[in-house]
């Protein structure tokens, strides 16, 4: 084989590694599912309360989040 | 060289030039492309010689639910000098369009692009995009997000300068 077709062949491959990938960008127009309720890290009230009590308490910072208290970590 | 390298080499720059041929976002100074080629749901009106205002929306986009009273007082206002706004929702659920247009009434013409064929050609930069088309139908400005007033405000003077302008 000569000279020029192996790089020529390399760059095909990498070419062919690069576009046929599994990445993919999602765009504005499909954003419907990222945008619907379920997918809102405070969507469950109960849970939310629970991390944020674990983490007042582990770091002893109540009031960290903008929770009235004087940073006691008493909560 | 031998014929089965020129073979190779003839395939790779043809792989080279289908990867670089890319479909063609829509530029400003352009002629906007025919909506009616792109099977949307609902009726286009007529707007031959009128200044269109072209807005992407969707009902999970709160921005463009908030641009919805003030586009529909700027075509109530303009309408009758020859501008039009036409929203296109990029909705994939038709019960979901139908409620929202329910609940809003929106004072302008709706279409769904369901298969998102139009917005996937017109490639918009995020949600809502409107777009602002001259009476001989080309593409003059293209406006991204709503941020309220000083984007009604900036459209305006866009609107009303296209508007002065004749066919």
């Amino acid at each position: 084989m000569s000279r020029i077709i192996c790089p020529l062949l390399c760059l095909l491959f990498g070419a062919i590694g690069l576009f046929q990938s599994g990445c993919k960008t999602v765009q504005p127009w499909e954003r419907a599912a990222l945008a619907s309720y379920p997918m809102r890290p405070d969507r469950d009230p109960l849970g939310t309360t629970m991390v944020e009590h674990i983490y007042f308490s582990r770091e002893a910072s109540s009031g960290g989040r903008g929770v009235g208290g004087s940073g006691c970590g008493c909560n | 060289m031998s014929l089965l390298n020129k073979k190779i080499i003839a395939l790779f720059f043809s792989l080279l030039a289908l990867a670089s041929v890319a479909v063609a976002d829509v530029k400003v100074g352009s002629p906007f492309p025919d909506l009616g080629t792109f099977s949307l749901e609902g009726t286009l009106p007529d707007t031959t010689g009128r200044v269109v205002l072209l807005d992407f929306w969707a009902t999970w986009c709160a921005p463009c639910k908030a641009s919805f009273p003030a586009y529909s007082a700027m075509q109530k206002e303009l309408g009758d000098r020859g501008f039009t706004v036409i929203g296109v929702s990029v909705d994939k659920k038709q019960e979901e369009y139908a409620a929202f247009l329910k609940k809003m009434a929106p004072g302008f013409v709706t279409v769904r692009d369901g298969a998102q064929k139009l917005v996937s050609t017109v490639k918009v930069p995020g949600m809502p995009t409107c777009y602002l088309i001259d009476r001989k139908g080309v593409l003059r400005e293209i406006h991204s997000q709503f941020h309220g007033d000083s984007t009604i405000k900036e459209l305006r003077e866009k609107i009303l300068k296209l508007l002065e302008e004749k066919p």
